[in-house]
């Protein structure tokens, strides 16, 4: 005969709140997992922080102490140049020691859980892993996961977020229009694989900007995105109408095969960006693209080459945004902000 | 067996047995593993024990449609002899274990196999779904005989939807003729693919894949049209959108014969409650919108969904501590199911009857089973249970060996205190 303890059955269990993981007590940044659930406070104090190493970049004065004797691990499970490059000089600008560990498949195939990994990983003093995960949710796991004084920085999650994109793109835009309630701001291609995005949204609506749109075929759009605070646009010339800034976004060539469009070319011709095409938008209008860019998929060479392509200035921005997340998340032994 | 049993005298409890329309506080008297008598002592009767059932409910046990059991193959999440022990302690009688057991159950061998570890094992009964397809492959129609006569209770693909609409039909023909019912998890996975949660605003928000609506009424209607060519009894099982329940409704308003249950969480939860990316929440089929549970709510109510189950798929500690994504899908549900149960009639969704009926005889009915009643000289399958011991969901109060419930931390108001099957006291809290 079993029987079940009757006594333990009176007592409530001691339940966690689920707080904001991304905000310590003093509501400072902690971890930085998404855009979404962070004030603008905080979203500001990212983008002020990095002017003043952007600025100090100009008085050519590169190296900060500030992240001295701190290591920073890249764990990238998906491959990336770029991304992690950019991580890779911010860390080093701010003079920690940094591990870039690459996890093919074939090392998870060996039966070693995320879990192990990040144990083993702290063993050797980590303070702070920067992520890039297949798996949507995959930096909050680890953020859950890891002990009070080491920080997680997303570098993309599936297609969920990816922050300090969007953080650079925000910087950028600031640089040109800083007056985010009077902007008309459209986001084209995508929608639905792309990570960028949706941060994008969150932080252009945290920020207060004027009208947001987003613009792509049915297919491309995901279910409910309206509930994001954007308005849906199908026809790109209505989209960009009188727009202050554009972003187009990449365009997975896989998604051909999965009929979420006919071909590229047709693409092209409903969705692409052309000189023709930017001159219905603001005549100020800056375009943005987080690259690596298909030419003649998402835009003409004459517009991601032309005068009002901020492209390669969204490449710079990177370094100084991430050095600023990787420096306000950071924290000491005892858990403590270490900025 | 039957010669050494007791007789047992279950005293003063409130007796609720829905198919014989008993609602009242009376006596139950039970000798060689049935029921003896209800009401007034039989005459010569002598008690080997009495168990005092003032404040509670005395009811036929617990019948749930659906309980992965994990063993064969999957001995690390749990085991016969665990969760039959787990079942009986929630005052669950009967389970019926689905197919895709490692290996399938699609040869008499596991059909014995699994029934041998049950009676070893001396709790709640065991029965099993054969495999409606050759290890449940989608292309060779099992060999359905075999396994009938091997003690299986129906047939079904469980999760693997039969693709080929051919195969299908011919499988739901052979089925009708040997009198099988088939059940059926509706799911297009074309349309499913790989999809994790609700296609829906949450879904998009997270970044995770989505499952339409579409993939499970699509399914549906493609089933519905074959039961209607074939015949077939046949019955949906987790009914996951209200949708899909409407259209069982109309279905059968117009005159086809089947049946279908929801599993007891998805009339609680919805997507909102996977909140960042919690994995206890990580189901199949998933949790839907908030519509969606009103709509199957409202479906119990009218009676186009019949049954009730716990959908009991127990994981080890590892399986659910990955990214959302790469976790394993299911709950562990046969501690929370009495309880869930009872609280709709708290809710006013039914009377405390009619819910019980949807655990007990309704499943007992869908099953071909002579259990789910006790009226005098059936089995006597009992559940007793206090309706108003209060207890908190956590690791200590759980009895199945997985610990995975989005209910963790919940106040439960129910508990099983006694359980009998076949006439025998197989758990009970009363330690005197």
């Amino acid at each position: 005969m079993s029987s079940v303890d009757t006594q333990a059955q009176s007592t409530p269990p001691v339940r966690i709140k689920p707080g904001n993981i991304q905000l310590d007590q003093q509501g400072k940044l902690r971890h930085f997992l998404a855009i979404e659930g962070l004030p603008k406070p905080v979203l500001t104090k990212i983008l002020d922080t990095a002017e003043s190493f952007a600025n100090s970049h100009e008085q050519r004065e590169k190296k900060f102490e500030l992240l001295k004797g701190h290591t920073i691990a890249n764990l990238f499970f998906e491959p990336s140049t770029r991304t992690r490059t950019t991580f890779e000089l911010a860390a080093k600008r701010l003079s920690a020691d940094v591990l870039n560990i690459n996890i093919s498949a074939s090392s998870s195939s060996k039966g070693e859980t995320l879990l192990d990994m990040l144990r083993n990983l702290e063993a050797m003093h980590v303070d702070m892993f920067v992520v890039r995960h297949g798996s949507s949710g995959a930096a909050h796991f680890i953020a859950r996961n890891v002990p009070p004084h080491v920080s997680v920085l997303n570098a993309g999650d599936g297609s969920h977020e990816h922050p300090t994109q969007a953080m650079l793109d925000m910087f950028t835009i600031r640089q040109h229009k800083p007056d985010f309630p009077s902007l008309r701001v459209a986001i084209v291609g995508d929608i639905m694989h792309s990570r960028v995005a949706r941060s994008q949204i969150h932080a252009l609506n945290t920020l207060g900007v004027g009208e947001l749109r987003v613009i792509a075929p049915q297919t491309l759009l995901p279910a409910g995105i309206e509930k994001m605070g954007v308005q849906v646009y199908q026809d790109i010339d209505e989209g960009i109408r009188d727009v202050d800034v554009i972003i187009m976004l990449r365009l997975q060539r896989e998604r051909m095969h999965s009929a979420f469009i006919p071909s590229e070319h047709e693409y092209f011709s409903l969705y692409g960006m052309t000189e023709a095409r930017l001159a219905l938008a603001k005549p100020d209008v800056i375009v943005m693209h987080p690259g690596p860019i298909n030419r003649g998929v998402e835009m003409d060479s004459a517009v991601a080459d032309g005068p009002h392509s901020v492209i390669l200035q969204q490449v710079s921005n990177g370094i100084a945004v991430r050095m600023a997340a990787m420096a306000l998340a950071m924290r000491n032994p005892d858990g403590s902000s270490a900025s | 067996m039957s010669k050494n049993q007791k007789r047992i005298h279950i005293k003063g409890g409130h007796l609720i047995d829905p198919a014989n329309g008993i609602d009242t506080i009376t006596d139950l008297w039970i000798a060689d593993s049935k029921v003896h008598a209800v009401g007034a002592a039989p005459d010569g009767f002598t008690a080997d024990q009495t168990i005092n059932a003032a404040q509670q409910i005395v009811c036929p046990g617990l019948i749930d449609l659906s309980a992965r059991i994990r063993e064969p193959g999957h001995e690390h999440k749990a085991t016969i002899a665990s969760e039959t022990t787990a079942a009986a302690s929630a005052g669950i009688t009967s389970l019926v274990c689905p197919p895709d057991t490692r290996p399938v159950i699609d040869s008499p061998a596991i059909v014995e196999l699994m029934h041998h570890k049950a009676r070893q094992a001396g709790q709640s009964h065991l029965h099993m779904l054969g495999a409606l397809t050759s290890g449940l492959e989608g292309e060779l129609i099992s060999e359905m005989i075999s396994l009938k006569n091997a003690g299986v209770v129906g047939m079904s693909n469980a999760n693997y939807p039969v693709q080929n609409a051919q195969t299908l039909r011919h499988a739901f023909e052979y089925a009708a003729t040997h009198d099988l019912t088939v059940f059926i998890r509706p799911n297009d996975p074309s349309l499913s693919a790989e999809g994790c949660v609700h296609e829906g605003a949450i879904a998009s928000r997270l970044g995770l894949p989505g499952i339409p609506e579409a993939a499970e009424t699509v399914a549906v209607a493609r089933e519905l049209e074959l039961i209607a060519q074939t015949g077939v009894r046949a019955h949906f099982s987790q009914l996951s959108t209200a949708r899909a329940a409407e259209m069982i409704g109309r279905a059968r308003h117009d005159g086809l014969h089947v049946t279908a249950d929801v599993a007891v969480h998805h009339l609680y939860l919805s997507d909102v409650d996977i909140r960042d990316y919690d994995s206890s929440c990580h189901l199949l089929p998933p949790l839907r919108s908030e519509r969606d549970r009103d709509g199957l709510r409202d479906a119990i109510k009218r009676g186009s969904i019949d049954a009730i189950c716990s959908d009991h798929q127990p994981h080890e500690p590892d399986a659910k501590q990955a990214p959302f994504p790469d976790t394993a899908p299911g709950l562990s549900g046969l501690d929370t199911l009495l309880p869930l149960v009872k609280r709709l009639a708290d809710e006013k969704l039914l009377s405390l009857a009619e819910i019980i009926d949807r655990v007990t005889a309704t499943p007992a009915r869908i099953l071909g089973l002579e259990q789910g009643q006790l009226g005098v000289g059936a089995n006597a399958d009992v559940c007793l249970f206090d309706p108003n011991m209060s207890w908190y969901v956590s690791a200590d109060t759980l009895n199945s060996q997985g610990h995975n419930t989005p209910f963790m931390g919940w106040e439960m108001h129910g508990r099983a205190t006694n359980t009998l099957v076949n006439g025998q006291l197989i758990f009970s809290t009363d330690h005197d």
